[in-house]
């Protein structure tokens, strides 16, 4: 049985922008990927620990409402302290250039997309940069 | 290295990764089970199925909160088909669930079908027994809601839940023939929308019809409603009954003995199909006779026996 990547995509916050969220699933879907969607306004800690039971190797974090500063250093924190580091944290939606710059310096991010990204684009980082043993 | 150790003081990420391996068929996957097993048989498996939309997800999240209101342990699956055509699935039945995310004692998995047909994943059964080890009291599967080929979970589960809903009422005798008999409890799930009558009526004139029920536990009808609490505690004592009487019929006993059979005899199959495909390719193959079955000089059903006589009757005894 071929490995499949696993990946959680999720909405944290109060941001009820779910539109850019639920392509992306689908459209990972329909690229050989397990997504696991767990819906609106989830706090980082139900995301690390959906994403530790699910065991997957992705979190794509969607985020439209402007706390992309707190939000992704929130969950890679999460994710540390409960050992599991090694799952990427990832992502998109309105985010400001110098803010995309800062996350992905930081270590806050491996890749981020903005508005107007094609689909393609995201799978083909994405195929490109998770590993599955 | 994933530890059974581990597993069996509750920790989350061996836990998630033992499933990981199971489902992907990882190298290990029989040493790693048969260390697990002697830690099994302690949990209540419930199945849920039902069509699309009727509630299955809803009811696994009102029942996880039932289990832990009685301080259980509680382990999910939630099964969601696998797309033939990419590969790849869309698990969304957690969005339901998601309250109980940050609850110790709750421990929720997705899995696609990955080709599997019959509304489980080939690797249910196992991830089952590592809930079961990882110290889950109860264990919920939701099936893949497509109606017609989900059958399979009545083998898996000690308690199945087939879940309906009133808009469902016209059709009960016709298509649901296969679904309707694998229930060990109706859940006539939106009674909030009214209009269940008939439905109730329906199945319990079906149940009055079948003889199979007689002396034995008849399968309740139970009115339920995810949004106002309806139904929610009578469903909850119905699957404790419903335990306690096939434990004590021996039914339990005899499905699970049943489990185990088709259980072994998949995994000898499966070496034996190995051993077999091995000969084959130090031999040269089928390829050779292929020909001659298409021009009609061999036929398939005298040449499958030649083989079967070949590897097995001839070489039987110092191979196998
Ligand atoms: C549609 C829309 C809405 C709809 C949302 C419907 C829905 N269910 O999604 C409605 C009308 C409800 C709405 C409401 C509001 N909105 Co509005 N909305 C938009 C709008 C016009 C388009 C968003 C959209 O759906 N785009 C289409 C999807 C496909 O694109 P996307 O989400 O950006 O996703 C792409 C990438 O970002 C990336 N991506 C996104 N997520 C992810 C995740 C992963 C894992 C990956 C890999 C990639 C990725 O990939 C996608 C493909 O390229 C944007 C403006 C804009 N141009 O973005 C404003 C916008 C997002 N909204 C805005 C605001 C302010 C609001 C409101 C607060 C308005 C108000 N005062 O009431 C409310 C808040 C609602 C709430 N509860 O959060 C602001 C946000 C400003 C900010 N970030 O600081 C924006 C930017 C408009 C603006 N310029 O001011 N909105
Ligand atoms: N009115 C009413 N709606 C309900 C009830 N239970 C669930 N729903 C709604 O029915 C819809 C489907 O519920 P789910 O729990 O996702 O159903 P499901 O059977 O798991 O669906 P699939 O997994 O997609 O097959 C949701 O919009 C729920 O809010 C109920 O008791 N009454
Ligand atoms: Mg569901």
């Amino acid at each position: 049985m071929a490995r499949r990547i696993r990946v959680l995509v999720a909405k944290p916050g109060l941001d009820g922008h779910d539109r850019g969220a639920r392509v992306i699933a689908r459209a990972l879907r329909d690229a050989g990927m397990e997504v696991v969607y767990t819906g609106l306004h989830q706090t980082p800690e139900q995301i690390v620990e959906a994403a530790i039971q699910e065991d997957v190797d992705v979190v794509g974090l969607s985020i439209l409402s402007g706390a992309h500063m707190t939000l992704f250093p929130r969950v890679c924190e999460l994710l540390k302290q409960n050992g599991a580091e090694d799952i990427m944290v990832m992502g998109g939606g309105t985010i400001p250039e110098a803010d995309v710059k800062a996350l992905k310096e930081g270590g806050w991010a491996a890749e981020l997309f903005t508005p107007g990204t094609t689909i393609e684009t995201i799978v083909d980082w994405i195929n490109a940069n998770v590993k599955v043993d | 290295m994933l530890e059974v150790s581990k597993l069996i003081q509750g920790d989350k990420r061996t836990t998630a990764k033992i499933i990981s391996l199971i489902e992907n068929e990882g190298e290990g996957k029989r040493e790693l089970l048969s260390k697990i097993y002697p830690h099994t048989g302690n949990a209540h498996v419930i199945g849920i199925t039902g069509s699309p939309g009727a509630g299955k997800s809803s009811l696994t999240d009102v029942l996880i909160k039932q289990a832990r209101n009685n301080e259980l342990k509680v382990g999910v699956i939630a099964v969601d088909p696998t797309s033939p055509i990419s590969g790849g699935a869309l698990l969304g039945d957690r969005i339901r669930m998601q309250e109980h995310a940050l609850d110790k004692n709750v421990f929720i998995r997705s899995m696609g079908t990955r080709g599997c047909l019959g509304g489980l994943a080939r690797a249910t059964k196992d991830v089952v027994k590592v809930l079961d080890a990882y110290g889950c009291n109860i264990i919920i599967i939701e099936t893949v809601g497509v109606g017609q080929s989900e059958l399979d979970i009545m083998h898996y589960a000690d308690t199945t839940l087939v879940v309906l809903t009133p808009g469902a009422g016209d059709h009960i005798q016709t298509i649901k023939a296969g679904i309707m008999e694998i229930a060990d409890i109706f859940v006539i799930n939106k009674s909030d929308l009214g209009n269940t009558k008939k439905i109730v009526t329906d199945i319990e004139q079906m149940l009055d019809m079948s003889p199979r029920y007689h002396g034995k536990w008849r399968p309740p009808v139970v009115e339920t409603s995810t949004l106002t609490g309806l139904g929610i505690a009578e469903l909850w004592s119905l699957m404790n009954q419903h335990l306690e009487t096939s434990r004590a019929s021996g039914e339990l006993r005899v499905n699970l003995r049943e489990r185990l059979k088709a259980e072994v005899m998949e995994m000898v199959e499966e070496n034996l199909s190995k051993y077999l495909w091995d000969l084959f390719a130090q031999n040269g193959g089928i390829e050779q006779v292929l020909d001659d079955l298409a021009d009609r000089k061999l036929d398939p059903y005298t040449e499958a026996n030649r083989i079967f006589q070949k590897f097995f009757i001839e070489r039987g005894n110092d191979n196998v």
